[in-house]
């Protein structure tokens, strides 16, 4: 536990905007390393793009604030290089890539990984047995590998995909952008387990979620509300709850009635 | 017009010379043809668009008229290319491989695997030796359905017509091996020209894999011009099954025509595969005559330009028979500032009813300088069918990059690893395994670097 409270993600006054539309309207938050947060909030308020924000996406622009990963500037590097400095985000919607073979795919990836460390690729043999291992821990057909990546997937396949991905990249900041959405209640707790296995005091996971069952699996350190573009409340597993119960409508009132 | 008639004598001194050296062995009926078809490239000469001429509306040939290609008189020892020939064409030992170097059959190169082309009873042969040793249903098969009358380039080819590869399946008969045949042109100091002419006839219910070859030797930038002529006819008896590959690969240097015609019977089925890559202007001209209820086609292609490159593909489907389909599926890489023509002409006469037939063109721009036109068109005269057509022109898709460089892979490697997975989906349809991995590292070893231009729809 000497790496709880090392800050591995600061975001601070962080606007964005995309096709001149304002969406982050001021973002502050920090993650150290060995918590995990969850970002809950209704469907618009800006989850996604937070999250792709992170993970680099090009088509959002940053208006104002920062964000320090490792105590550098995220915001400045290219998404390779958030992604090879373990930054992993997994999809809300895992696009399909025909023609693409998830084999080669990984093994480009995971090749990536270890040349940013100086490595050297890995060897056909080990990385297909370091394969099946991944592919049994998220419990996956071990055939949806040697096909095109996502294509044809069910919903719940993509999802476990992702997480096989994260498996693979065994990121030190994962953002899980609404993984448990649309998973029955199986694949949830294999989705779940899957990342608790991943979790240990050196990394952190960033939870989006709207719904409060998956933190039954994975349990928030922090829950923050995101309404709008702004983090309107944070808070302790409670507050998870307390939305679940009482539904967004509560959190808007609450916070129009103070502002 | 002076200049098309002084850039036709350049070919009539070779056609004089080769008409006398062929006329004693020759048999009359060809030198007949041979006769007509040069009478006939002399009064249309090459085509231009000038004349309204929609079948080259979008291709300048120019650049072939003005040329002045000679037959090549250089003789090469076939057996000096025999490593540039594995490295440029497809090629397993276990094939019936022919091999025609510069025009000429090259037994040195070629391996007529035994098995299947001694058993007199399916032939593999080349085309001189057919014609040598009088093949009787040679003049019924000849020329049959090529109309060089319409034609300036299948009349030029028909009347050099000497040498090819004659593919001939008995009735019932299953060719096991695919028959590969490879056009290999050589380095010359002259610009040369080569006429390439395929015959293939499939018997009733009889089965068979053709794969053809164009290529052309890349080494030394410093080579002059040269231009394949091809002509390739295929006729599929009742209920016969052919897979057809067709593959372009010349060198950068090259003018590639390549007039294709394809009649089926009755309930036969003709899968082809076209794959175009490196000559500065290539075009394929392919006509599909469905000339039988029940007969089906599935046409596939995919090419590849870059540079200046100009890339032409005209296929044509006539659903002349009710109960027919055809299914096109096209796919074009463009880069630089290269151009592709696709056109695209589905037929369908007026008593050809449940007919099926869809075609589709897709493009993937690497280069905001490329460009392409697609035109599929539908002449449908009867009224119960189903057809479709589709034409697209994008660039790799954003979304599918970010994904791809969300997991470390730099924006290269990514775009690459997009391309080539377009390409795929054509390339997945070859059944011939040693080709299809031939093809897979043509394609992507031809896939740029770096530099490709993203974002839009893909
Ligand atoms: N690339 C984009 N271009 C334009 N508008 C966007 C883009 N991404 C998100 N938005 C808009 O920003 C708002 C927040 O979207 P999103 O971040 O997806 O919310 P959430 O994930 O919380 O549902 C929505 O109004 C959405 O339409
Ligand atoms: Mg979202």
């Amino acid at each position: 536990m000497t790496s709880k409270n090392t800050p591995l993600l600061e975001i601070r006054g962080l606007c964005v905007s995309a096709d001149d539309l304002e969406i982050l309207k001021g973002v502050d938050f920090t993650v150290n390393t060995g918590e995990v947060h969850a970002i809950m909030g209704p469907n618009g308020s800006g989850k996604s793009t937070l999250v792709s924000v992170l993970a680099g996406k090009p088509e959002y622009t940053v208006t104002a604030g920062t964000v320090r990963y490792q105590g550098q500037n995220l915001l400045s590097l290219e998404p390779e290089m958030r992604a090879r400095m373990g930054v992993f985000l997994a999809f809300q919607y895992p696009l399909e890539l025909p023609g693409v073979r998830a084999w080669q795919f990984l093994k480009a990836a995971v090749d990536a990984l270890r040349q940013h460390r100086g490595e050297e690729d890995m060897s056909a043999r080990d990385f297909d047995r370091m394969l099946r291992e991944k592919v049994k821990l998220v419990d996956i057909d071990p055939d949806l590998v040697k096909r095109a990546v996502n294509e044809g997937f069910s919903g719940g396949e993509k999802k476990r995909n992702e997480i096989l991905q994260m498996a693979i990249m065994e990121p030190k900041l994962a953002l899980l952008d609404e993984t448990d959405s649309g998973l029955d209640i199986d694949a949830l707790r294999i989705v779940s387990e899957g990342v608790n296995r991943l979790k240990n005091p050196a990394n952190a996971t960033v939870l989006v979620t709207h719904y409060q069952r998956i933190l039954d699996y994975i349990a928030p350190d922090h829950v923050h509300v995101l309404l709008d573009g702004r983090i309107v409340q944070s808070g302790g597993p409670s507050l998870a709850m307390e939305l679940e119960a009482k539904g967004y409508e509560w959190i808007r009132e609450a916070v129009e009635a103070s502002g | 017009m002076t200049q098309t008639a002084t850039k036709i004598s350049n070919y009539e001194a070779d056609y004089q010379a080769i008409r006398e050296q062929r006329a004693a062995s020759n048999p009359a009926w060809l030198t007949q043809l041979g006769d007509q078809a040069w009478t006939r490239f002399t009064e249309l000469g090459f085509p231009t668009a000038r004349r309204g001429n929609e079948r080259w509306k979008y291709t300048n040939v120019a650049p072939i008229a003005n040329a002045s290609f000679g037959l090549s008189s250089d003789l090469v020892a076939g057996s000096d290319h025999e490593s540039e020939l594995r490295r440029a064409a497809p090629w397993d030992d276990e094939w019936i491989n022919l091999v025609f170097l510069d025009g000429r059959f090259s037994k040195v190169l070629s391996n007529l695997n035994a098995s299947d082309s001694g058993n007199g009873r399916i032939l593999v042969n080349n085309l001189a030796e057919a014609i040598n040793s009088g093949a009787a249903n040679l003049e019924q098969l000849l020329a049959k359905h090529v109309k060089f009358q319409e034609d300036g380039f299948a009349a030029l080819n028909t009347a050099f017509l000497g040498d090819g590869a004659f593919v001939q399946v008995p009735d019932g008969s299953v060719l096991q091996s695919p028959v590969n045949l490879i056009y290999l042109t050589s380095t010359s100091n002259q610009p040369t020209v080569c006429y390439p002419r395929t015959l293939v006839a499939v018997g009733k219910g009889a089965q068979a894999t053709v794969i053809e070859s164009y290529v052309g030797i890349k080494s030394g930038a410093l080579n002059p011009e040269y231009f394949t002529n091809a002509v390739t006819e295929i006729s599929l008896a009742e209920g016969a099954i052919l897979d057809h590959y067709r593959v372009v690969s010349e060198a950068k240097q090259a003018f590639h025509v390549g007039t294709s015609r394809i009649s089926q019977g009755h309930d036969s089925v003709f899968s082809s595969a076209s794959f175009a890559i490196g000559a500065t202007l290539a075009r394929n001209d392919f006509e599909v005559l469905l000339d039988g209820p029940g007969a089906s086609c599935n046409l596939n292609g995919l090419y590849l330009t870059a540079d200046a490159q100009h890339m032409d593909n005209l296929i044509s489907i006539d659903h002349a028979q009710p109960h027919t389909s055809s299914q096109l599926n096209y796919k074009g890489i463009l880069d630089g500032k290269s151009r592709a023509v696709f056109g695209g002409q589905v037929l369908v006469r007026k008593d050809a009813q449940k007919v099926s037939a869809h075609q589709s063109d897709k493009n993937l721009l690497l280069s905001s300088q490329a460009e392409v036109d697609s035109k599929p068109s539908l002449l449908i005269y009867a009224d119960d069918v189903q057809c479709g057509h589709g034409a697209t022109a994008g660039h790799v898709d954003k979304d599918s990059l970010f994904y791809l460089r969300s997991r470390g892979l730099d924006a290269d490697t990514a775009s690459r690893m997009l391309v080539h997975a377009f390409a795929r989906e054509v390339i997945e349809t070859v059944k011939v395994e040693p080709l299809k991995q031939f093809l897979d590292e043509l394609f992507l070893e031809a896939i740029p670097e770096t530099g490709l231009k993203l974002g839009g729809a893909a």
